[in-house]
This record gives structure tokens, sequence and C-alpha cells, in this order.
């Protein structure tokens, strides 16, 4: 049977480099993309998610187990890839996330995708404020509950449920500019 | 759009996201079921919600996975960090239950008989010991004894009934440390001092630590 989350790190706590290593294997992926949104750069992302297990491994045996550990994880991985952030200038990350991120407009064919809705809708996606990519992407993407983003990012439930609505809100006004209709807002 | 925005209505167009990815509770799920049955427009709108759960899944399932670069650097950072030590990190009286745990009744009553065999072998090496020690030789703490085991051992099989509390409660009344185990036979290697113990008091201590309820059999140790 497969070790839960939970039975991970209680024997990350106890010092079991393989309870580690099956942890990491198991999540490190999707705390890497969230990462890659918030910073926009592959290697800082990398960096990022080691400090995040490493904290794990060093914190463990202070996990109470009243979120999921995806959840603590992703809290973690939120608060370094801000730290990072306020590192590192805006101008470089945002340099090398071209190269990290599909871009339709670097694409020869760009006049046949952006007849592509749903390129068209990916591309303005990813054209969201960073506020705004994160929690589309956490209650998207991540699966996350209202009580959960609201863990993840540290704003009442009252205020998720509204900014996930103004993040939709301005995807549909970049639609709009990009010429695609939807009827909404 | 012409559609009245109630409050209500605002609420439940608010939770679509959420309803979409399956993470609202049940309650709030069937309140936005009801709502969809009955407003087209909002239904409308539920697709929108679908589109974008799915580009958006799309867009991050592009962004690839991390190099083995990222692996390697955390288990670097781990390797530099200060070791643990394991036994502080379980209590005794866990690593106690988790073995005890393990066992049927039936296994444990055969390791009962299999420690008691090796038990009597010791209990016999040890009568052969004090009949041939001449008297008033006794070693002391400086002796080669305590030279050998920096202290004074026992090994200890606890009676299958005893829970994990009442071993761990009759180890730290006693002042007792778990110094290895679970060895064959279901048996537990304790230390009784930090030096080495007379015999006289070595005798009592056991015949003392014997009467505990929660001992099964316990003889002196190298």
């Amino acid at each position: 049977m497969q070790s839960t989350d939970e039975d991970l790190v209680r024997r990350i706590a106890a010092g079991d480099r393989l309870a580690m290593q099956v942890l990491f294997t198991r999540h490190h992926v999707r705390v890497y993309r969230f990462v890659l949104r918030l910073t926009r750069n592959a290697t800082v992302a990398e960096d990022v998610i080691s400090d995040v297990f490493l904290d794990v491994w060093r914190q463990a045996g202070k996990f109470e187990g009243r979120s999921a550990v995806s959840t603590w994880l992703l809290s973690i991985a939120r608060f370094k890839a801000l730290s990072a952030l306020r590192r590192r200038p805006h101008a470089e990350l945002d340099d090398e996330m071209a190269e990290t991120i599909e871009d339709p407009a670097d694409d020869p064919e760009v006049d046949l995708q952006k007849k592509d809705k749903g390129s068209v809708l990916r591309e303005c996606l990813s054209r969201l404020s960073a506020e705004h990519r994160e929690i589309v992407d956490l209650v998207y993407y991540h699966e996350k509950s209202v009580e959960e983003v609201a863990q993840i990012v540290g704003i009442p439930e009252a205020t998720v449920k509204t900014r996930m609505f103004y993040a939709r809100k301005k995807l549909g006004e970049l639609l709009k500019a990009a010429g695609v209709e939807r009827g909404w807002p | 759009m012409t559609t009245t925005q109630t409050p209500e209505r605002q609420e439940i167009e608010e939770l679509l996201p959420w309803h979409a990815a399956g993470t609202l509770s049940r309650r709030e799920a069937a309140r936005v079921e009801d709502a969809l049955a009955s407003d087209p427009e909002l239904a409308r709108r539920y697709e929108l919600v679908r589109e974008e759960l799915a580009e958006t899944t799309h867009l991050n399932e592009t962004l690839g996975a991390p190099s083995v670069r990222a692996m390697n650097r955390l288990m670097a950072a781990i390797d530099a960090e200060p070791a643990r030590a394991p036994a502080s990190a379980v209590s005794l009286s866990d690593r106690l239950a988790q073995f005890i745990a393990s066992f049927s009744p039936r296994t444990l009553a055969w390791t009962g008989v299999a420690a008691a065999l090796v038990i009597a072998v010791q209990a016999g090496l040890l009568a052969g010991i004090g009949l041939t020690e001449r008297p008033g030789t006794f070693q002391t703490a400086s002796g080669p004894a305590a030279e050998a085991t920096g202290g004074t051992y026992a090994m200890v099989r606890f009676k299958p009934q005893a829970t994990a509390a009442e071993i761990g409660r009759f180890l730290a009344d006693n002042k007792l440390s778990l110094a290895g185990g679970p060895l064959a036979g279901g048996l537990f290697r304790i230390r009784l001092a930090d030096s080495a113990l007379s015999k006289d008091v070595l005798t009592q201590t056991l015949k003392r630590l014997q009467d505990d309820r929660v001992v099964d059999l316990i003889a002196a140790a190298q």
C-alpha cells in the first residue's frame, strides 16, 4: 500500500532520507510549476523547490497535519518564490521567462494559432498579473479549495473568492482585446 | 448581460471555478448544481469556467519538469545538515509499541518460549560465574566489566499483554534506558546503571524489576 503524505512526513521527521525522496518525487513537479509561474525563471524555480523540500526536512517534526501536505508545500513554495523575486530584478526574470514559456508571438504560424481559441486563452492566462495567475493556478491546476487557497496565500476566504472572480474578469477583458468575445464580462 | 445579479447569484457565480475543479463541499456543490439547472445564463458562464480550467491545466502541463539538479541540490543540502539521532525522534515507548504491534499473539507466545530458553542459558552462565567467583571480589565501577560495557545491562522480555504505555512507565520509573533490541526472542537490552553494579545490588535490582507486572523475564547481561 502506498504511504500517505502524512506518513512520509512523520518518517522524514525521524530522519528517513528515503521518505524524503519519495515525497519529493511525488510533489516536485507541481511545486516547480507553481514556482515557475511566479518567478518566471527555470533556474530560480529549481533552486526554490530544493529550498522548499529542505525546509520540509528541517520542519517535518513541526507539521501538525492541520492542512494537506501539498497545501503546506505550496505555502512554503510561495513564500520562498516571493523572497527570490525580491532578490532578483524583475527585468532579468522576465527575460529568462521568455525562454521558458511558450510564446505564440514567436511562432511562425502565429496567425493560424491566433484562430485557436484555446491558444489565445493560454496566452491571456500568461498575461495576467502575478496575483491573478497565482490564484487561477491554485484553483484550476492545483485543485485547492477556497480554504486551502486562503491558507497558502494568507488572505481571508472571502477575498479568495473575489480575487478569483476579478482574475477571471480580467482574463475576459484580455480575451476581448485579443478578439475573442465570450459574452462575459 | 441583462441577467439579474442578486447577492445570492453573485455568490454562486463566485463558486463556479471551485465547482468545476470539484473542490466544493457536497452541500455547496448541490447548491451550485441547483442554480445551474434553473439559470441558463449561469450554465453558459459555467462552460466558460470549464474552458479556463482546461486551458490552465494545458498551460501548466507544458511547463515541463525540473532537472535532476534540483534533487541533487536538495540531497547535498540534507547531507550537509547536522546528523539526526533517530532514537530521539521516536520515543522508546513508540519503538516498543511498533515492535510489539508487529507480532501476532501466537508469535509472541513462541517468542516467549524462545526467550525463556535464552534467559535460562544466561542464568546458567551467571550461576557458573557466581560459583567460580571468589568471595569479596566484586567488580567495581573501575573494574574490567565497567570498562568493557560502560555500565550494567540486562536482557528483558516484556509480557505480551503489557502495553507500550506501561512499558514506557516501567522504564521511566526505574530510570532505565533501552540500549538495544528488539533481539531474537523478543528480548531488549536495557541499561540498568551507568556504572558496574555490585553483585548484591545487581541481584536486588533484578529481583525488584522481575516483580514488575510488565516483566516476563529479566537477567543480567554482559
